[in-house]
């Protein structure tokens, strides 16, 4: 259910940079305000039969933040910290409890799928595993071009072919004309990525929704594809929202990052600045275990703990504070909004944490 | 005498057609008690093949030939019949994806308890209690043996998978991507648990992995494999600061890492088919830094420091030096 908040929350307050050096337009590529999404716990039979009240699982919850063109944000996390809810929240595939998502200025909040199929073609996704993406019976030619089927683009084959070429070309894959009459089982795994980006690049997307694009990859070719991105958003002005638990991608490619946990972003903030002086605790520990490549810089690891709590039970207080080593009395009480840091440097790094 | 010897290791996998895939190509490494040891290579390297060697459970279209020595005893020697002496008792596996292996329907102490009564290591109740203390060993509380394997996280089930490799008190232990699939916490944890263990039992581990930045936070010393030979082996310093094969070189500048700013470049082209005899260097086609003779001759494995070898024409010419 879509609900407009324009009230007295902090959250335009807390939202990033807006529009980073995008001078243009007023209207950021997307803004994500206070976004919430629920769902359900299958009940099981016993409490069924008690009735007990139904449990949710609080995957997002009260998520903000804004995407101009041309820049990459990255949301980084542990397994169900709501990340890729996020993603699918504001692809449409989960519908919100509350919140909103604009594209261009667009409220496309739980837009019905008629109205939304059109803005389908400024909004794409790049999935995690090029494996699975790919239908193994269709040539490229025909995984590419089917996006324009579906939205009815180019009015014959041979302009379509266009397209096509086109997409692949961009995607890195050159000559296209070698590529289009093959099979994925021809492709090696990095030139089976590109062919998913180039799949959602034939339609001219404004924004590009990537959900671990290179964690199935070989080291020999992320950094390819991470290139690839990075080029589309700096040259075809795309603005990019990488997903990953990967911290040193993140910290490479990325403008900026926001550390999701629990289904909160705790740290927001220009990548280097936020690598460098971390500010929130969870993000001082998730950068301790990061291993570095130089054998002689030995980090120490800051081990939280055991893993990330149910987000059907979610703690009271600060969601951190029982895997909290800087706890207080008060963080078991009190929830602390995202705000500017007081000792960070910059008022574009934000921090949810009653100490910082 | 090392604790573990591999030499001359090669495995030919049979084709349907007739053809033969040579997967590994000659392979030397030893091991003493306690030490850590990384074995690198991007997927279809023959590292996973290599490990299943040492353990005798290559499927049976493949075909080994080398030896592999515990205590000086070449295991190999008699097929499976003088593997399975050592299997489990000597030498131990963590699969990849073992923490989603367990058995669903089985307790996580029964499980750990089977391979003990299987080899005659402990039965009944002393089995369960050496679960309990394993279960221990690797951070989980011995009552936990009673619960199921969907009752555990991700590292939990990581952790059983390792208590139970040990069931039968093995000096070596073989890892295969063990972190892979589990968050930088979790993974934080599971190599802090590895590097205990072998420094407390004396283990001797082999952590095979595409992920350098571990290698270089874990073991001591490393081999890069490459198209089914090892490249480069060496103390993980030198690796690292010192490479002297470009494709150790190129796979560190591949990583990105947290605090580096230097440009992260992908390696160009893609390994060599095994199913065809190769002329010259494997890796010649990728290589930046071709000579004349990289495409006719091959390079050998030759010392290039202490305990430090590349199989590189250009370690010639610098190495004479």
């Amino acid at each position: 259910m879509p609900s407009h908040r324009t009230g007295g929350l902090d959250v335009t307050g807390s939202q990033g940079p807006a529009a980073a050096g995008d001078h243009a337009s007023a209207v950021p590529l997307l803004e994500v305000e206070n976004l919430t999404a629920h769902y359900q716990v299958r009940p099981r039979l016993t409490q069924r039969v008690t009735r007990q009240s139904r449990l949710w699982v609080h995957a997002v919850d009260g998520v903000s933040f804004t995407l101009a063109r041309g820049e990459m944000l990255a949301l980084v996390g542990e397994s169900g910290c709501g990340k890729t809810t996020t993603a699918q929240t504001i692809l449409g595939m989960v519908t919100p409890v509350s919140g909103t998502v604009r594209l261009n200025g667009t409220d496309i909040t739980g837009m019905p799928e008629r109205q939304m199929r059109p803005l389908r073609r400024q909004l794409q996704m790049i999935y995690q595993d090029p494996y699975e993406s790919l239908d193994p019976r269709f040539r490229v030619e025909a995984t590419v071009g089917e996006p324009l089927l579906v939205h009815g683009i180019g009015a014959s084959p041979s302009e379509r072919r266009e397209l096509i070429v086109a997409a692949l070309e961009r995607a890195g894959l050159s000559p296209a004309d070698a590529f289009l009459a093959r099979y994925p089982h021809e492709l090696s795994g990095g030139q089976r990525q590109r062919v998913a980006i180039a799949a959602s690049l034939v339609l001219g997307p404004d924004l590009l929704l990537a959900d671990e694009p290179v964690s199935m990859l070989d080291v020999s070719v992320r950094a390819g594809v991470l290139a690839l991105l990075d080029r589309l958003r700096r040259d075809g002005r795309m603005g990019i929202l990488m997903i990953t638990h990967d911290l040193s991608t993140a910290a490479h490619f990325a403008d900026r990052i926001a550390v999701m946990y629990l289904g909160r972003i705790v740290e927001h903030g220009p990548s280097r600045q936020l690598v460098r002086h971390p500010q929130h605790p969870y993000t001082k520990a998730l950068l301790s275990v990061v291993p570095a490549r130089d054998p002689r810089v030995r980090s120490a690891p800051q081990l939280l703990t055991g893993e990330t709590p149910d987000p059907v039970d979610v703690p009271t207080g600060c969601r951190f504070h029982p895997r909290c080593p800087v706890a207080v009395a008060r963080c078991s009480v009190q929830d602390p909004a995202l705000g500017v840091a007081a000792s960070g440097a910059s008022p574009s790094h934000q921090v949810a944490c009653l100490l910082a | 005498m090392s604790l573990l010897e591999v030499s001359d290791l090669h495995v030919w996998f049979d084709l349907p057609q007739g053809q033969q895939v040579h997967a590994v190509r000659g392979v030397n490494f030893a091991l003493d008690p306690g030490e850590r040891f990384g074995l690198v290579g991007e997927s279809g390297c023959g590292k996973t093949t290599t490990i299943l060697a040492l353990m005798g459970l290559l499927p049976p279209t493949a075909s080994a030939s080398g030896e592999v020595r515990v205590d000086g005893h070449n295991i190999l020697a008699g097929g499976e019949d003088s593997a399975r002496g050592y299997r489990w008792k000597d030498i131990a596996m963590v699969f990849q994806g073992a923490m989603n292996a367990l058995n669903p329907v089985k307790k996580v102490g029964w499980q750990i308890a089977e391979p003990m009564a299987f080899h005659g290591i402990a039965q009944g109740a002393a089995a369960r209690r050496r679960a309990g203390e394993l279960l221990e060993m690797v951070g989980i509380q011995a009552a936990a043996a009673e619960r199921y394997p969907h009752e555990f996280s991700g590292g939990m089930r990581q952790r059983a998978s390792i208590a139970m490799a040990l069931a039968c008190q093995p000096r070596i232990l073989l890892a295969d991507e063990p972190t892979t699939a589990l968050d930088v916490m979790v993974q934080a944890q599971i190599l802090d648990l590895l590097t205990r263990l072998s420094s407390e039992l004396g283990l001797a581990l082999v952590l095979v992995t595409h992920d350098l930045p571990v290698v270089a936070q874990t073991c001591e010393r490393a081999a890069v494999m490459y198209a089914g030979e090892i490249v480069e082996y060496g103390p993980m310093e030198m690796l690292f600061h010192q490479p002297r094969h470009p494709y150790t070189r190129l796979l560190f500048e591949a990583t990105p890492d947290l605090y580096g700013d230097s440009e992260v470049v992908s390696i160009g082209g893609a390994p060599p088919r095994l199913d065809r005899p190769m002329a010259g260097c494997p890796f010649q086609p990728r290589c930046d830094v071709v000579l004349d003779r990289c495409a006719e001759e091959h390079p050998a494995l030759r010392l290039v420091g202490p305990g430090h070898e590349a199989a590189c024409h250009h370690t010639e010419r610098a190495g004479s030096t």
